[in-house]
């Protein structure tokens, strides 16, 4: 996540002309846009649906109609916290509960200092060791109150 | 065995490159058993396989040795970075003794009792390593499926009594022959690996540790129906399982088993896979095929059958993956084969996937027909926690929670059916008598209310009433009457959702109610404490 881009146009427009061509394109766009600035830029949209050919409020509709896209920059790191079943039978809700009042954010908020977004997701498919967060990209597994306090250290630190 | 023997050839050393292996830091055993053997001026080949999915044992190393087994193959694990330097000392390159020492892999009683079909590679081979691939079985179904009319291809599929395995366990053969009957100059093979019922992980499995059974399937799909593209729709949740698939489709293309000339057929098969974005709906069908095509994945009423009018209008194939990969086998090994597995309409295995609070959580791949018990007792230990079983949610977040009196259910389509439950993709999601199963039937509500794809009403209104129905069940808020308001919008959901959310949803709540009366006529209990089944000081993240 730390090595997100700030907005701009051009980069933008040569990330979209890489693969206006493919069939079904808007999604691919949508997860490039992502990866290159780590949010799609409201800006971004008018560009999507000019090289498309497709209405702008088409492509506000599906940029809002899926959790991964977000609508601002994240924090330099991103902290994706399972709450689907399995990690709930391992106490994933006192995780959640440990996690928030650690870092005196809600689900789905940044850090005052912007370090660390915190997002809930509903399965990592990492069920036999639950529960389970991804940070950065990268899968953690039984991961304890302890365990993610050792997480959010090591990642604040890096910085 | 002398020091010097070991060194005269290049040992080699698998240590899974599996997500859940990395979760618990197979990539530092990986790093750390290279580093020791390059001071030690040892000549080891690290191979980075997929998990033999025994996940209490992960970091699972094997080194393949000159003891007389099958393989060769010794296990170790878990192992840790701090234990590498003390397995070299060991002589761990010869298989020695030491306290993670497992034995022969193949002798350990979870994997000895399994019948492995489809994951007969998971594990054991490099998933990027095509030579590995073929050696060990791997494009002898798309062979024999070349040297047969496409007929004939969908009669063996059909005749292997192979249903979906995504949960709706239609067969496969009879989907196939639809799309192969209908003319069109342009079809699809659509694969579904957006897992994203809890507790499921087996497709994440396949891509991440064998890449090409799928490829492969696919292909012989593509042959039967006369489709020419297909596309992988993975979830974005599963970026290491996305990547690998990647570049295992670049290896198939370099080595002609995917483009213009598959395996020198004469016949085009392009593939490439797409990432999901976070979307439960999207492992519905046809919203998947709205999502591929680039817009809200919101479903589509069905008919016409994506068979007919699927991806970009055009008949389409829409299979899981696990369905698909299990393709080359029954090509290869024949219908009977396959066949042969199983109890009454469910042949063949079932991947079942022990989740949750399980102390032998992991792939157990069985024929059909074991029942809940044996799996979680016989394969998976029981509880992690140590505490009584109190509750199983089979089938993902719209499987119905089953009590301990129901754990005589053999794993079957038609047996969970008839006690009002559903095997979905085959995932078993265990509890401990802490759960409460009035905060699960709202978590149900919840889910539905944050994943309904908001096309029509009963699933995108009912959830949320769902929820608030509940919340005054939980604060004793004329709960009789809510119970009756809550039974009868479960009825209207299920009845009225277009596809299976909110159709579906109803199990886990109802179930919840029907089998946990109790957790509904008194005051919720206190939430559990938090559950650590590893010693903080041993674990890898430490």
């Amino acid at each position: 996540m730390s090595n997100m881009q700030a907005w701009d146009a051009d980069r933008a427009r040569a990330r979209i002309r890489e693969l206006e061509h493919l069939p079904g394109a808007l999604l691919p766009i949508l997860h490039a846009l992502q990866e290159e600035f780590g949010h799609i830029d409201p800006a971004a949209a008018p560009l999507i649906a000019t090289a498309l050919n497709i209405s702008h409020a088409e492509v506000h509709g599906v940029i809002s109609f899926y959790h991964d896209f977000r609508h601002a920059a994240p924090g330099k790191h991103v902290l994706k916290i399972c709450r689907a079943e399995s990690c709930q039978s391992m106490g994933s809700d006192v995780l959640v509960q440990h996690i928030e009042r650690r870092l005196g954010v809600k689900l789905g908020e940044t850090t005052a200092d912007q370090s660390l977004t915190v997002e809930q997701v509903f399965c990592l498919g990492n069920c036999a060791l639950s529960p389970a967060v991804m940070l950065d990209g990268e899968p953690y597994g039984r991961v304890s109150p302890s365990v993610a306090d050792f997480l959010i250290d090591g990642s604040r630190r890096a910085q | 065995m002398s020091p010097a023997k070991v060194t005269a050839r290049s040992v080699r050393v698998y240590v899974p490159r599996d997500s859940a292996a990395l979760s618990v830091g197979a990539e530092g055993v990986a790093r750390a058993i290279a580093n020791e053997a390059s001071s030690r001026g040892l000549d080891i080949t690290l191979v980075r396989n997929g998990s033999r999915g025994m996940f209490w044992l992960e970091p699972l190393v094997e080194v393949e040795t000159e003891v007389e087994t099958p393989s060769g193959r010794i296990a170790y694990g878990p192992v840790s970075r701090e234990a590498v330097a003390g397995l070299f000392d060991a002589g761990f390159l010869e298989g020695n003794a030491h306290s993670l020492h497992l034995g022969p892999t193949e002798d350990i009683p979870y994997l000895k009792q399994q019948e492995r079909l489809t994951f007969a590679r998971c594990g054991i081979v490099d998933p990027l390593s095509l030579p590995d691939y073929v050696a060990h079985g791997g494009y002898r179904g798309l062979q024999r499926a070349l040297s047969l009319a496409p007929e004939e291809i969908v009669t063996e599929v059909t005749n292997s009594g192979l249903r979906g395995r995504g949960g709706a366990g239609f067969p496969t053969g009879i989907k196939w022959k639809t799309v192969l009957g209908a003319a069109s100059d342009q079809k699809y093979i659509c694969c579904n690996a957006d897992e994203g019922d809890s507790g499921t992980y087996a497709d994440r499995m396949i891509m991440e540790g064998d890449p090409f059974v799928l490829i492969e399937g696919m292909t012989i799909a593509a042959i039967a129906v006369g489709a020419t593209q297909g596309y992988i729709y993975c979830r974005s949740e599963y970026p290491h399982a996305f990547r690998t698939m990647q570049r295992a489709i670049a290896i198939a293309y370099e080595n002609s088993y995917l483009g213009a000339n598959v395996a020198g057929s004469g016949k085009r098969f392009d593939l490439e896979v797409r990432l999901g974005a976070g979307a439960y709906i999207c492992g519905e069908e046809t919203s998947m095929l709205e999502s591929l095509e680039g817009r809200r994945g919101q479903i589509r009423p069905k008919p016409p059958l994506p068979a007919i009018e699927g991806l970009f209008g055009k008949p389409t194939v829409v299979n899981n993956l696990i369905t698909l990969a299990t393709v080359p086998i029954i090509l290869d090994k024949g219908a009977a084969y396959y066949r042969d597995f199983g109890m009454g309409k469910s042949r063949g295995t079932l991947t079942i996937q022990l989740a949750g609070n399980i102390q032998h959580g992991g792939l157990v791949e069985k024929a059909f027909g074991i029942t809940l018990h044996d799996a979680i007792y016989g394969f998976g230990g029981g509880t992690a926690t140590g505490r009584p079983l109190r509750a199983v949610q089979v089938g993902g977040p719209l499987g119905a929670y089953f009590p301990k009196s129901f754990l005589d259910t053999p794993l079957d389509y038609e047996a969970f059916a008839a006690r009002k439950g559903m095997l979905g993709h085959g995932g078993i999601v265990v509890f401990d008598d802490t759960v409460d199963l009035a905060k699960q039937a709202r978590f149900a509500m919840e889910f539905c209310a944050i994943e309904s794809c908001g096309k029509c009403t009963p699933c995108r209104v009912g959830s949320t009433r769902g929820v608030e129905v509940i919340d005054r069940i939980i604060a004793n808020d004329n709960r009789t009457k809510n119970l009756e308001l809550l039974d009868d919008l479960c009825e209207l959901m299920t009845d009225g959702s277009l596809c299976a959310l909110g159709g579906l949803i109803p199990l886990p709540v109802m179930s919840a109610i029907r089998h946990f009366p109790e957790d509904f006529d008194k005051p919720a209990p206190a939430p559990p404490g938090l559950i650590d089944p590893q010693n903080r000081e041993t674990h890898p993240w430490r």
